[in-house]
């Protein structure tokens, strides 16, 4: 079989050096804008660092606001609470779900996963009006961490269930059972026996649970208003309010998706079953 | 098998935040719909009307051009998505240097966050600062503004999307791709027939399931894409992309008209549950046929 110019090793390099490009731009563009003054901002567009006007002054500028530093440090607490919880929550689901006979165990399975599955907007009325009906002396559920701590359960639990499912059902039933004839409990099994083997997976859970958290914006802009608001949220306040802040914009928008890069090369090969449900194995 | 009793109580937290945060606010939706409740109105006390909000529904034109949208939207992407993404996913099975790096850099928009990448589109779209609309004017002089055609916005906010979630296509055919059976396609090379060929009766007949997974996924997601547009556009210009998330939004909050709200929420989760419900049966359809 002959071998077009098409399909050699180099029209296919530089295929896919073009595409990595066409990739990047947009957020090198990001990039660039971020590290720009207001001055610099217009003009003839470059894709290149101008290192003599470079400047990282919108980065000091934002990182220095109290706001904004709000922002960050709740959006550090709720992903973080968030993933531990979830992680937590979905190991004793699955080994529950993996070890013991559930009746209805099928259901229990699908009627979790549709939980991730529906429009968040359906959803954002009802949640609003529970939200400000709890209230306790002057704390409401509406505007506080812990609100939405326990709301990103609803699309980060079925995700962190189905994904620990697989790995405790890869762990062989033959190490508890052994534990449990050493007259170990439930929990010392869970413990020294589920947990260390689980580990590794569950640190992929916890990163992608924690990064699908940070990322969340819907949620975070209906139910809260001034105290709980998230990097997300103070993102989108930033066209709205001060619209014409481009540099600024450009840098929060770079702390927004720096944590999601970073840990990107770590997750990559389980992003893919993540986002589908494992029904396709990457 | 153990002493379910334990099982259920290691169960139960997550049953019952799930109940919680997905149950009650769909029983709470259900009951709202059928009242006429707007805090905002004479009456701000929910009276019960009966199917008013539904009847009144089906001739409400916002409502079904942000449908209508919505699906245009959706078919957009979703073809574009699948063809491309088949097209890469064949390109990065090839063997060439640097292919872990490829796939990587081509993996990053997933990770972004959707509100992140409305910001990102915006900084290349806005006019004056951003390289689109600047190119597009010296090389083809267009002019580009994103706040006064209705095309262009809905275009670009096609683009954005295609950029962000192609990525997750090309991952999944290529996971299909590479688990082909050798057999059937060596036959058909012996036979003679052409690579077309070849590829339209075979590889695409294998992939069907991942295929039709990939649509389903893509499929939900499309249709519940708020962040970035909302971001990008504003759903403008005028209500030209307001797809239908961030309509509900509108009726929802700037005008606080609770039930005509849960009416349409009602009426969305129906529309997203037929439309993967015929995908579904479609899926388990194929498998059975396969069996």
């Amino acid at each position: 079989m002959k071998r077009g110019l098409f399909q050699s090793t180099a029209v296919t390099l530089i295929f896919w050096l073009c595409m990595s490009a066409l990739t990047l731009l947009p957020v090198w563009w990001m990039f660039l804008v971020s590290v720009k003054s207001r001055a610099d901002l217009f003009g003839k567009p470059s894709f290149l660092v101008d290192t003599a006007k470079m400047t990282w002054a919108n980065y000091a500028e934002v990182l220095s606001n109290p706001s904004f530093q709000k922002y960050m440090i709740n959006s550090l607490i709720i992903a973080t609470s968030n993933a531990v919880l979830v992680s937590v929550l979905a190991l004793l689901a699955a080994y529950a779900m993996s070890r013991f006979r559930l009746v209805g165990r099928d259901n229990i399975f699908f009627w979790v996963l549709t939980n991730r599955m529906a429009p968040p907007a359906v959803f954002l009325l009802p949640l609003f009006l529970m939200f400000t009906a709890v209230k306790i002396g002057d704390w409401s559920l509406f505007d506080s961490r812990i609100g939405l701590i326990l709301l990103y359960c609803v699309f980060n639990l079925p995700f962190a269930f189905w994904l620990l499912q697989g790995i405790v059902d890869a762990i062989p039933k033959e190490l508890d059972e052994a534990a449990y004839v050493d007259g170990a409990s439930t929990f010392t099994v869970l413990r020294t026996v589920i947990f260390p083997l689980a580990r590794p997976g569950l640190a992929v859970t916890g990163i992608l649970t924690w990064v699908f958290a940070w990322n969340e914006y819907l949620f975070a802009s209906t139910l809260t208003s001034v105290e709980a608001r998230t990097i997300t949220t103070g993102l989108a306040e930033f066209v709205t309010v001060t619209g014409t802040n481009w540099g600024q914009l450009a840098a929060v928008a770079m702390l927004t998706l720096a944590p999601a890069a970073l840990v990107l090369a770590l997750v990559q090969r389980h992003i893919v079953a993540g986002l589908t449900f494992g029904a396709v194995k990457g | 098998m153990r002493n379910s009793t334990t099982g259920w109580l290691l169960i139960a937290p997550t049953l019952f935040i799930l109940f919680i945060t997905g149950f009650v606010p769909f029983i709470y939706v259900l009951v709202v719909s059928f009242f006429d409740w707007n805090t905002f109105a004479q009456n701000p006390e929910p009276t019960f009307t009966g199917a008013d909000n539904f009847r009144e529904l089906v001739f409400d034109k916002a409502f079904l051009k942000s449908i209508w949208l919505t699906l245009k939207f959706t078919a957009f992407v979703l073809i574009s998505q699948l063809v491309i993404g088949l097209f890469l996913a064949r390109m990065l099975l090839r063997n060439v240097p640097l292919k872990g790096l490829f796939r990587t850099i081509h993996t990053l928009p997933l990770m972004i966050a959707p509100i992140a990448v409305g910001a990102t589109w915006r900084l290349l779209t806005v006019p004056g600062l951003g390289p689109i609309p600047h190119y597009l004017k010296s090389w083809f002089g267009i002019d580009y503004i994103l706040s006064r055609f209705p095309d262009q916005a809905f275009a670009t906010v096609v683009i954005m999307d295609i950029w962000h979630w192609t990525p997750l296509v090309t991952l999944t055919l290529m996971a299909g791709l590479s688990n082909l059976p050798e057999e059937p396609l060596e036959q058909a090379r012996i036979d003679g027939a052409s690579e077309w060929r070849i590829f339209w009766d075979i590889t695409l007949a294998f992939l069907k399931p991942v295929l039709l997974t990939t649509i389903f996924i893509r499929l939900m997601d499309a249709l519940r894409t708020v962040d970035e547009v909302w971001m990008l556009t504003g759903g403008g210009p005028g209500a030209e992309t307001r797809f239908i998330g961030l309509h509900i939004w509108r009726v929802v909050f700037p005008k606080t008209d609770y039930g005509y709200g849960s009416a349409m929420s009602l009426i969305t989760l129906y529309l997203t549950i037929v439309m993967c419900w015929l995908l579904y049966v479609a899926m388990t359809g194929m498998k059975e046929n396969k069996a």
